[in-house]
């Protein structure tokens, strides 16, 4: 819903931009490319004169020949004329690829790891909302578009249209009349071509989204296999993808057509006009005492329309290509406008590390929420102090994770504020403030390297040593140490199993870990927290998928480990808030109980409720009156 | 010992096959091939794209045809101003109107046929290749549906998405530029050289003598490109792999600070990406002067030998003008062709990564004449079963013999990584047994129809995918064709609806990509939901209700009580709570039954189970 009405907004905003605007929000990547686009230009302006003149020099040099009588120096110095411009036409198509080719691929490039670089700083609400295909297509083929428009479509678009100048100037010198009559062919032109333009990147804009929906279906197909494949639901999902496949193909067939429309009258309208002049032309010539046209004027009035044919035909050809390229800018300008909502401040503060996390009121609701519902997290108030673990505890949906996301400012609180060692997140330099913190997701979110790598995520394992993002810590393991804190933490999440795997900690654990089992993904996930050492700790329901003795294991080892980490645990189990030293009860977006478990459950009802498994009793028929 | 059977997964590998290394998606990355190496390659997709041409190939010849009429129409407007000039103005002079009507009317007739042709043409040429790209689309997604999980486990999916995106783009090039600038260009070409060899076979030598370093760079480009485009076929998959799963995973990246090394390697990729781009490009940089530079010199020649003879008085002055000019025409075409031949290679490099994934024949297959189960009681047989994933990794399930009767509850319980899951991805299919067998209603699976398969056999997996689409849709994949009230029953039935109808749009609500509007437990219950609405006769939950808080557990678990009814179900979980409900339980650890019985009796034996059951009392607080 979200992206849909996003991407309409958009498109709004991006038949607003002109094309010179669009154009002028590349400038940042163009840097290298003006001066040899430049070149580019001249060569290939070049190039189409020579190709233009080498036609009427020779004429005049075959002449020549006869006019010298029998000369054979005559025959040799026109070839050499012919050869010497011969290779110099190659030599300036050459030159055109050679300017432009590389700037363009540069630009190209660049947009390409800008695009990468500003996806990658956008936030999670950002991403939730865009398709993957949509992001995907933006960063490949689009990009790709560009380059070729401008190391080809562009250059080619200014040639012919000064070709067609060139053309058209020689034409009025030779035949006025007939020149202004066909002159006349241009007004409709005028006419049908911002209609034709309008719905040129109405279908451009339309087929270039579908075509990122298209690959959303394709990465959800994959990534979804699982389910995919346990309902047999296969046909289901190529029903879906067929769908959207085909509603890319009419759009597609529908641009074609208006393009197609386009060069019909592109070639219609001249050429006809022509005819007309042809026409008029002969009756000129059968009247030649009152209207002075000669013969050879009416020739070479055509010859000369002939060389405005191919440039004609060509105008339209890569007028679409320009549109199309405008809409490809248009798209990534989408992306690269979205404002990146969380970033480091200006000046960033910092504080030693100790790990008192407090959240002072904080506030938070989803951009979807329905306007006068309270807040997800309606001022929340907890503190923990160092080295202390608490455990988080909410019914289902009761925003325990939502709440976690904020503390390393993956989502930003909409009110109060989040202090880690007394300093607002938000006043941190984002670095800083994750590198403190180590953290679980519910689900583990496995990059498909070794175990390795993915345990030493958070650590300088496989960094540059100038990573910005990874500002010095004490308690950061050194570059020495990686190895033994790598073994450390897999110890603590009792993940030992690694050592069983065909390759030990360097085999690959599959895409997004799936060829683990689902407790060994969480213990990785785990091991990945606390792999650097952080001095908060953030564990969304860490032990959900493990087994009670796993799960005994882990706690006790945690618990060890846990000592000097500011540890905030999502539970829905007894048995993970046995690893904590106090208690929190979200209810209603807030923390209505704080104390050990045993207080709570002497003292809160509500606490009682989440915490045992004996529910209100659901009677047979309150069941079955469901069905 | 598995050394020797190594690679052999799925069966695709015969033994002397010259080519095992290439088939399917196995070479996808090797760059260089040998002589016979590449000739497979491009035999493979050589078919591919005629079959793919099935259906459209009328409308291709009628395209090249339009092209042809086209082309002779805007080629003989010229013909018509000398046939004005030469037979109309004298006609005019005789007072003739005729002799301006009729060229004048026939240009006008040439310029409408042909602009009427270019629009049916140019529209025939995108609805051909989309046509076809869409047949493509539809194969590969057909496909990648139809591999089965140990296939999908090691491509990823960047990569499919490179096959469906950026590689279907290459042959979208070309098929959107080729015919038109082919058969213009092979016409062009054809008879301007007829007429030069017709005006002067001497100057049609020359011509003919240029084909020969037209040849020779066709097939230096020809050598070179393909291994330049192989190579951006390569580097840009690498690069889409590398952005897909950041995207994926962008959670992760933020959290552990990776945007900055996440970012260098892309702009490795994207360098290497851009480097094998320009490589490509400048071959043909190169081809194309090279080209041009032949025509131009084949011109001089013309002229230097034509201007001899001139002076020898063998040719006439008018000829020699008509033939250098007819030889400098003939040339230009050839830079279309060229184009042409350009796009051809990079598609063909695509295709042949394309061609190779449709290859992959799945590991687990429908039989040839299976054995149709119109109803299932939900009698289930593991005889002598046992499973490795991969024949180098260990065996996960060892001969395993368990007989599981219709309509019976069984929880399976043990240690993570026992091998719970595999046992049920086996049940649903997920991948075939390595030895043994198993049966539902004594059909062993690999016998049955897949469809029924699907219908008897349901499974919640441990990962809990949603769909981006509403909630409707989501529930609705268990049963596509289940009305709106069985779709709100099923979520009654385990507790979610009035979740849902507290979310904006109720189960019209997108629920973003990968469910991420909702959360875990949401998340769990919804794909809950959608295995009830399946109603098969044989349920697996693989931990569906690990995310879940207690009193939903719960509730979750007195639902599924009644709703089990007579189906047969397998419950894997790690909470006992679930057990209490279970006929049977079976204790995994590491690949084997290690206890099966009642709940009860298997508290009371002291084994494995005992254990859980006491460790599970103590962590509940009881
Ligand atoms: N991206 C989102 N946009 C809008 N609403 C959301 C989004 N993510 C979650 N929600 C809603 O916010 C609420 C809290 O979600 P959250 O994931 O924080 O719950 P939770 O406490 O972690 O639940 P669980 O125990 O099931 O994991 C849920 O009702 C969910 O539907
Ligand atoms: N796709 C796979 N490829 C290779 N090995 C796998 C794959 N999936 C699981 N394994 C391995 O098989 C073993 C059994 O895994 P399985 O998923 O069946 O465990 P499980 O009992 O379900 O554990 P959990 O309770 O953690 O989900 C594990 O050692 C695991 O590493
Ligand atoms: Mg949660
Ligand atoms: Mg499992």
């Amino acid at each position: 819903m979200q992206r849909e009405s996003g991407a309409q907004g958009t498109e709004a905003s991006g038949r607003r931009r002109t094309l010179w605007q669009a154009l002028a929000r590349l400038g940042p990547y163009l840097g290298g490319l003006k001066l040899r686009w430049t070149l580019g230009l001249l060569a290939a302006i070049a190039a189409g004169v020579v190709a233009l003149s080498i036609p009427q020099v020779l004429q005049t040099l075959v002449n020549s020949l006869l006019d010298d009588g029998a000369q054979v120096s005559a025959v040799w110095s026109a070839s050499g004329v012919i050869l010497a411009l011969g290779v110099l036409e190659a030599v300036l198509v050459y030159l055109r690829r050679f300017f432009v080719i590389p700037p363009a691929s540069d630009a190209e490039t660049s947009m390409r790891t800008r695009l990468f670089d500003k996806l990658q700083d956008l936030s999670a609400s950002f991403h939730s909302a865009w398709g993957a295909g949509q992001l995907q297509s933006r960063a490949i083929a689009d990009l790709n578009l560009l380059r070729r428009w401008f190391a080809f479509g562009s250059l080619m678009l200014i040639t012919s249209v000064v070709s067609l100048i060139v053309g058209f100037t020689l034409m009025a010198t030779l035949s006025p009349l007939l020149a202004v009559v066909f002159l006349g062919a241009a007004l409709p032109i005028m006419v049908i071509g911002p209609k034709f333009r309008q719905k040129f990147v109405h279908f451009s804009r339309a087929s270039q989204d579908q075509a990122g929906d298209v690959a959303t279906k394709v990465e959800e197909s994959v990534h979804g296999i699982r389910v995919l494949k346990a309902f047999g639901r296969g046909d289901y999902a190529l029903e879906g993808f067929t769908q959207e496949a085909d509603e890319l193909r009419d759009l597609e067939v529908s641009k074609a057509r208006t393009l197609a429309k386009f060069l019909m009258a592109m070639v219609i309208l001249p050429e006809g006009i022509l005819g007309l002049c042809l026409l008029i032309g002969l009756w000129q010539v059968a009247n030649e005492e009152s209207t002075g046209v000669s013969v050879g004027a009416l020739a070479a009035f055509f010859a000369t329309a002939a060389v405005l044919k191919g440039p004609i035909e060509g105008v339209g050809m890569m007028l679409g290509m320009t549109f199309t390229a405008k809409t490809a800018i248009d798209r990534h300008a989408d992306v690269m406008d979205t404002d990146t909502e969380i970033t480091s401040p200006a000046t960033a503060k910092t504080a030693e590390e100790h790990g008192v996390l407090e959240l002072a009121d904080v506030h938070f609701r989803y951009s979807d929420a329905k306007d006068g519902e309270r807040d997800l997290i309606d001022g929340v108030s907890l503190r923990v102090e160092p080295g202390e673990t608490m455990a988080l505890v909410s019914a289902t949906g009761g925003g325990t994770s939502t709440l976690l996301n904020l503390i390393p400012r993956l989502y930003e609180v909409t009110g109060g504020a989040i202090l880690i060692d007394g300093v607002d997140v938000r006043d941190f330099a984002l670095a800083d403030l994750r590198s403190r913190i180590g953290i679980a997701f519910e689900d583990p979110i496995l990059f498909s390297t070794s175990v390795k790598s993915n345990v030493l995520l958070g650590t300088s394992h496989l960094r540059d040593a100038d990573d910005p993002q990874n500002p010095s810590r004490a308690a950061a393991p050194a570059e020495e140490d990686l190895e033994q804190a790598m073994y450390g933490a897999l110890r603590i999440a009792d993940a030992e199993f690694v050592e069983g795997l065909p390759q030990g900690v360097d085999t690959p654990v599959g895409e997004e870990g799936l060829s683990l089992s689902g407790g060994q993904r969480q213990r990785l996930a785990l091991a990945r927290a606390i792999a650097a050492s952080p001095s908060v700790l953030l564990l969304d329901d860490p032990l959900s998928a493990l087994d009670v003795r796993t799960e005994e294991a882990v706690t006790l080892r945690l618990r060890e480990a846990l000592q000097g980490t500011t540890t905030l645990i999502v539970a829905h189990r007894p048995s993970t808030v046995a690893l904590a030293d106090r208690v929190a009860l979200l209810e209603h977006g807030r923390v209505t109980e704080v104390g050990t478990h045993s207080e709570l459950l002497e003292r809160s009802p509500e606490y009682r409720e989440v915490m045992s498994a004996s529910v209100r009793p659901v009677s047979a028929e309150e069941v079955l009156s469901y069905e | 010992m598995s050394e020797t059977y190594a690679g052999d997964a799925s069966g695709r590998r015969e033994t002397g096959d010259r080519f095992a290394h290439l088939r399917g998606t196995a070479g996808e990355e090797q760059i260089e091939l040998d002589r016979e190496e590449r000739g497979f390659i491009r035999r493979r997709s050589w078919r591919l794209l005629v079959q793919l041409s099935v259906g459209v190939r009328r409308k291709l010849l009628l395209t090249a045809i339009f092209v042809v009429i086209a082309q002779a129409a805007q080629a003989s407007i010229p013909l018509i101003v000398a046939w004005a000039i030469d037979w109309g103005l004298p006609r005019m002079t005789e007072g003739r109107s005729s002799g301006m009507w009729l060229p004048g009317s026939a240009y006008i007739a040439c310029a409408v046929t042909a602009g009427i042709l270019i629009f049916h043409y140019t529209r025939m040429t995108a609805e051909a290749s989309q046509e076809m790209l869409f047949t493509l689309r539809g194969e590969v997604f057909r496909k990648t549906q139809a591999l089965s999980l140990d296939f999908h486990e090691d491509y990823t999916s960047g990569k499919v998405i490179s096959r469906q995106t950026s590689d279907l783009e290459s042959l979208r090039e070309l098929l959107d530029g080729g015919v038109n600038s082919l058969v213009q260009g092979v016409m062009f070409m054809f008879f301007t050289g007829v007429t030069i060899w017709i005006m002067d076979w001497h100057s049609g030598l020359v011509l003919f003598a240029a084909l020969i370093p037209i040849a020779v760079m066709a097939r230096w480009y020809q050598q070179n490109s393909e291994v330049a485009y192989r190579r951006t076929r390569v580097s840009s998959a690498k690069m889409i792999v590398h952005f897909v799963e950041s995207m994926t995973g962008i959670r992760a990246v933020q959290a552990f600070r990776r945007e900055d090394s996440r970012s260098r390697q892309y702009r490795r990729l994207a360098a290497i990406y851009r480097d094998d781009m320009i490589r490509s490009i400048s071959l043909f940089g190169v081809l194309q002067p090279s080209l041009m530079l032949i025509g131009n010199l084949t011109v001089t020649a013309v002229l230097l030998w034509g201007g001899y003879r001139v002076l020898e008085g063998d040719l006439s002055i008018g000829v020699l003008v008509a033939l250098v000019l007819a030889t400098k025409r003939v040339f230009q075409p050839l830079d279309m062709i060229a184009m042409f031949y350009n796009s051809l290679q990079s598609a063909t490099a695509a295709l042949e990564k394309v061609s190779g994934l449709l290859e992959e024949s799945p590991s687990v297959t429908e039989a040839s004449s299976p054995v149709h189960l119109k109803d299932a009681a939900g009698d289930l047989v593991f005889d002598r079963a046992s499973f490795r994933y991969s024949d180098a990794g260990p065996v996960v399930l060892h001969e395993l013999d368990l007989h599981i009767p219709a309509g019976q509850t069984v929880a399976v319980v043990g240690r993570t990584g026992a091998g719970k899951s595999t046992l049920a991805k086996l049940l649903a299919r997920f991948y075939d047994v390595s030895t043994g067998a198993v049966r539902l209603d004594g059909v062993d699976l690999r016998e049955l129809a897949v469809a029924d398969h699907h219908r008897h056999v349901a499974m919640v997996t441990q990962e809990a995918f949603l769909f981006s689409g509403t909630i409707r849709s989501n529930i609705a994949l268990g049963r596509p064709d289940a009305a709106e009230t069985e779709i709100i029953a099923a979520a009654k039935a385990v507790g979610c609806h009035e979740l849902i109808m507290e979310l904006p749009e109720g189960y019209a609500t997108d629920v973003a990509k990968r469910g991420g509007r909702l959360s875990a437990g949401q998340r769990q219950l919804i794909s809950f939901a959608r295995a009830f609405l399946a109603d098969p006769a044989v349920l697996i939950l693989d931990e569906a209700t690990s995310s879940l808080d207690l009193p939903s557990e719960a509730l979750v678990q007195q639902g599924l009580e009644r709703l089990l009814g007579n189906r047969t179900a397998l419950i894997i979980a790690h909470r006992l709570s679930t057990v209490a409900i279970a006929d049977r339980v079976l204790v995994i650890d590491d690949g084997r039954v290690v206890e099966d019985g009642a709940p009860a009796e298997l508290a009371e034996a002291g084994g494995y189970y005992a254990k859980l059951h006491a460790a599970w009392q103590t962590s509940m607080g009881a």
